[in-house]
């Protein structure tokens, strides 16, 4: 009976993995059909390597139980604590605008779910993430483990400042926009490196601003977001 | 028989009171356009028991007394229940654009809150059925029972947090319940139930559930999930729960647009919460300039590199950083305006020492009164009058302020900032920059507008914007700027990498340097609005651009119907942010006073008898539905203009709403003596009531703008007074239209009567909403003159359509 039992889980498990394995390549279809979209307007795009990292990560893993029925929908799930786990498009897009390296070291202000670090993790040589919510720090350190992403570090702490120790990086992600870009993280970006920050609020990702650090220091900004599907003027 | 107007009085009090408080508290827990929906949901809570009442008259005749104190009862105890499973509903309003089931949460919601008021409803409703000889002394004590529930509820939350004005508002059924007990026939077991209801309150079990719920996407919410974070202080007023932080672990720093090349850090500071919501800062100050140096770098610091030591006037003051920047600048004087008492007292005396005793300053002033009431009045004149930010980041990206009335950013405000700057000075308007444009854009057209309107002949002149990553710095001045000027505010940008918007002989090559967008967006809609074509540009923009006014206040709108298939298309790609949430919420209310209203109030009367004469009922139907629509839409334009002159919006809903329900319900009262004078000498008394009404709104279309400016400085009381004095003749001709043609019905259809209160009842439930939404679209002169078409249509109707007896 208890083999029987046994046979049963690992057969339902299958069952769920597989199922899990489905819909998330239709969440990455999907993906594919707005990366296509973006190219033919000259914006982002999404390369193979980040729409490949997105497919590995297991999204259903990183959200509550009340939402796994939605976990590869491409929209923002509530994970409790006024946080959302991100919007699988918006993920992937902040991960193709920072241009990752294998050899690349970045710095990721907001663990949240530990969503974005694991994307980030399969493409990169190591993220350093730091979380202001106790519980989503203890829980995403914990998952993330568990998940066997061992190149992601995770502490519980003010992101204003960085991570000096392991400074500078190869690219910084800030997971939510704060009134101004703290000073102490531009110091921290590599001359040459990326800084990606949504603009919005939580469910509502306005932007993308991309902040990039000329190898003489010179800050520039590129703002990128739906704007670019919308002729802003002409019939309606 | 006599307990019957006390109990009235106090039900009445309790139903208006608890009416505010629930926006009060919807303001707190979600956001503030709710108001709305809440005077929509009280009123098919009116209209449904009518519909109950009218159905079982006969059988509720012979209990009069016992329906009536199990009414108030069940009024008292569903007031505090519903109130706390209402807080448990998971409604998420921000989340609406993804997930359809929260639109079942906000039907609970309305369905939840109505419930109370069902109750409520239904002991007025009883009185008058059952108690007909007494009708006009117990209408009086239900409008005095209302006026004195406004003027309590306003009271009480000046010194009670609303969980605890709530425990207040519940006594007054419970009371009137007492009262008319004891001339029921079930007394001991009304005695019972309510001794229950009152032991359960004195053990203390229902408080425990009565804590504030607030949504955990509130900033508020947000900053107590931050490790070490704690709230120092908590003040409630009818003008906002003021909600003070302090995260000693993770600090928080608060620089809206500061420049990326800076070298300063801010300094600690504590966070402000208005509502759990709109964040602003308390900056710790010691004297030292350098530890505020970050205010030299940020966009809103434009105007101090034009002006030298200029006499400066801040709008909106809230935690004194805009009164900070000002003094780091270096200005001679510094007047400081700020709305709430409790914002004023916070930084001027409980957290002065931390603020560095700015409002102790020998150069500032402190006034603590509304910004346009204070700048009417003023008889100086400034270097430099500023509006900094007054709302939080998140707030304004995610559409949560586009139903919110603002007569900061009208073109009438901008015209009086104008008249109170002096030669060479100037207005300056910082907001939070969106991309698509619109809050900009929106500004920069308010601003041309108000500039023609004061007889400039080349605003573009007149006019300088920057912007940062995510705000926009606006300076509007009555001369040109100068070769001198121009020269210097491209030399601020430039060394903090600013792009300039626009600036008076700008090239398209300037725009776009520093944070660059897809393209130029907002230097092209500066360069078209300040052009020959703005109107066609406004017109075909995608948002909604056109410039704010007094009589359409809604400069946070910025939705178009025509873009919504678009941008809903867009939300998986990243386009989410562009729809207002705000909006949607408001249409999704109207729905649902729609299908409730319909289910509730006038399906049920199917059941009733319909023997009335062949082809007149379309028209007597059409008449009270017409008459339900017209009141409610002169009624919530009246409460919408008015935010303008009693300086907040609950202050204008009691105030002026009391004022309809007193003058109306006094006009209805007097409506048989009217009829019987004008009948004496031949007139029809409808359509001399239809006509009065119709003179007296154009009148007030005409002459509120100047009685406004004349009286915006006064006294809160004397406004009050205004206020009252202004609606009597409108509301008293308002009241008669439908009792008069109740009264008509009655001689040769009796039956219809229900129906008569049912389709009334219907109307008012969907046009308190609907009202607000042709306000937003169309302004609220168009809402009035709407009205009057309606009431002319309904007199029509009710002069040719049905016989005056049977």
């Amino acid at each position: 009976m208890k083999i029987l039992t046994c046979l049963l889980l690992i057969v339902s498990f299958a069952v769920q993995a597989d199922d899990y394995a489905a819909v998330r390549q239709s969440m990455i279809d999907e993906l594919q059909v707005y990366a296509k979209l973006a190219r033919d307007t000259d914006a982002s795009r999404l390369s193979d390597a980040v729409l490949r990292a997105m497919n590995t990560v297991e999204r259903h893993r990183m959200v509550p139980a009340s939402q796994l029925p939605f976990a590869y929908e491409n929209r923002p799930l509530p994970i409790g604590h006024g946080q959302t786990i991100s919007q699988p498009y918006i993920v992937a897009l902040m991960t193709e605008l920072i241009e990752p390296d294998a050899d690349d070291v970045v710095l990721e202000i907001g663990t949240g779910s530990g969503y974005q670090a694991a994307v980030l993790a399969e493409l990169v040589e190591h993220v350093y993430s730091i979380e202001i919510i106790e519980a989503l720090a203890t829980q995403a350190k914990h998952r993330l483990e568990s998940m066997g992403y061992d190149n992601v570090t995770t502490r519980l702490g003010d992101g204003y400042f960085g991570w000096d120790e392991h400074a500078p990086f190869d690219a910084i992600v800030v997971t939510a926009a704060a009134s101004h870009v703290p000073p102490p993280l531009i110091e921290q970006l590599k001359p040459g490196g990326l800084m990606i920050i949504p603009v919005g609020g939580r469910f509502m990702t306005q932007t993308l601003l991309l902040l990039e650090k000329t190898d003489d220091g010179e800050i520039i900004t590129r703002q990128y977001g739906a704007v670019r599907f919308v002729p802003l003027t002409g019939k309606h | 028989m006599r307990s019957v107007y006390p109990a009235t009085l106090l039900v009445s009090a309790g139903a208006i009171g608890y009416e505010l408080l629930l926006m009060r508290v919807l303001s707190i827990v979600q956001w503030h356009h709710f108001a709305y929906m809440i005077i929509s949901l009280a009123l098919l809570g009116y209209g449904a028991s009518g519909t109950l009442i009218a159905l079982n008259r006969h059988r509720l005749e012979k209990r009069f007394e016992t329906a009536f104190a199990l009414s108030a009862l069940l009024f008292s105890i569903t007031m505090v229940l519903c109130f706390i499973l209402s807080q448990r509903v998971p409604f998420n309003a921000l989340e609406i654009v993804w997930n359809p089931r929260q639109f079942l949460h906000l039907s609970l919601l309305y369905l939840l809150f109505m419930v109370p008021f069902l109750f409520a409803a239904s002991c007025i409703g009883l009185a008058f059925t059952c108690r007909r000889l007494a009708i006009s002394r117990i209408y009086f004590f239900d409008l005095i029972g209302a006026g004195l529930g406004a003027l309590l509820i306003i009271g009480a939350l000046f010194v009670l947090i609303p969980q605890n004005a709530l425990i207040l508002l519940m006594v007054l059924p419970l009371m009137a319940s007492f009262v008319v007990a004891k001339e029921a026939t079930a007394r001991t077991a009304l005695f019972a139930a309510q001794f229950v209801w009152l032991g359960l309150f004195l053990t203390g079990i229902p408080q425990t559930h009565l804590d504030l719920r607030i949504s955990e996407y509130k900033g508020l919410s947000q900053s107590l999930e931050v490790v070490d974070s704690r709230v120092l202080h908590e003040s409630s007023s009818p003008l906002g729960l003021i909600s003070i932080v302090e995260s000693p672990t993770v600090p928080v720093r608060h620089a809206p647009g500061l420049s990326f090349n800076t070298r300063h850090i801010p300094p600690e500071q504590l966070q402000v919460f208005t509502d759990a919501d709109g964040m602003s800062a308390i900056t710790r100050f010691g004297g030292d300039p350098l530890s505020i140096a970050y205010l030299g770098d940020v966009t809103a610091a434009l105007p101090y590199a034009l002006l030298d030591a200029p006499r400066v006037l801040v709008l909106g003051a809230g935690g004194g950083n805009d009164v900070l920047l000002a003094l780091y600048h270096g200005a001679i004087a510094v007047d400081a305006v700020e709305l709430n008492p409790q914002m004023s007292e916070l930084v001027a005396d409980t957290y002065a020492e931390f603020a560095g005793h700015i409002y102790a300053d020998e150069r500032v002033r402190l006034f603590t009164r509304e910004a346009r009431g204070f700048v009417a009045q003023s008889p100086d004149a400034y270097g430099l009058i500023h509006i900094g930010l007054l709302d939080s980041f998140g707030a304004s990206g995610a559409g949560v302020q586009s139903l919110n009335e603002s007569y900061i950013y009208t073109v009438e405000a901008m015209r009086d900032y104008l008249a109170h700057t002096a030669p060479g000075g100037m207005i300056a308007i910082t907001r939070w920059l969106k991309l698509p444009p619109r809050d900009s854009l929106k500004l920069i057209a308010t601003a041309r507008l108000a500039l023609v309107a004061e007889g400039v002949d080349e605003p573009a002149a007149h006019l300088a914007m920057i912007r940062s990553w995510n705000t926009s710095t606006l300076l509007i001045r009555s001369t040109a700027f100068t070769v001198d000027d121009i020269a210097a505010i491209r030399s601020f940008s430039r060394s903090r990498s600013f792009d300039t918007v626009w600036l008076p002989g700008m090239r398209g090559d300037d725009a776009n340097r520093f944070n660059r967008l897809v393209e130029p967006y907002f230097y092209e809609g500066a360069t078209a609005l300040l052009g020959d074509g703005a109107d066609e540009y406004m017109a075909s923009y995608k948002f909604h651009i056109e410039p704010a006014s007094d009589n359409r206040p809604y400069y946070f709108h910025f939705f178009k119907w025509t873009t919504l298939p678009e941008v809903f298309a867009l939300r998986r790609m990243g386009g989410a942010g562009l729809i207002e949430w705000g909006y949607l919420i408001l249409v999704a209310t109207l729905l649902q006073a729609a299908i409730a209203g319909l289910f509730l109030i006038l399906l049920p009367l199917l059941s009733a008898r319909r023997d009335w004469p062949r082809g007149t009922g379309a028209r007597m139907g059409g008449y009270f539905l017409l008459l339900g629509f017209a009141f409610l839409f002169i009624e919530m334009a009246f409460i919408q203009k008015f935010i303008l002159f009693l300086s907040h919006p609950l202050y204008s809903i009691a105030v002026v709403l009391s004022s309809f329900l007193v003058f109306a319900g006094v006009g209805s009262a007097w409506s048989d003596t009217a009829a019987a004078l004008l009948k004496a000498r031949g007139h029809e008394p409808i359509p001399i009531a239809a006509s009065c009404i119709a003179v007296l709104a154009v009148v007030y279309v005409i002459i509120l703008p100047i009685a406004f400016d004349r009286f915006i400085g006064s006294s809160d009381i004397l406004k009050i007074v205004i206020t009252n004095v202004l609606i009597a003749p409108l509301a008293f001709t308002m009241g008669m239209p439908f009792p008069l043609g109740l009264k008509r019905v009655a001689a040769f259809a009796p039956h219809f009567i229900p129906w008569a209160w049912g389709i009334n009842g219907f109307a008012s439930v969907v046009s308190a909403v609907l009202a607000t939404l042709l306000a937003i679209q169309f302004g609220f002169n168009a809402v009035i003159v709407l009205a009057l078409v309606l009431y002319g249509t309904a007199a029509l109707l009710i002069s040719r359509g049905f016989p005056a007896r049977a």
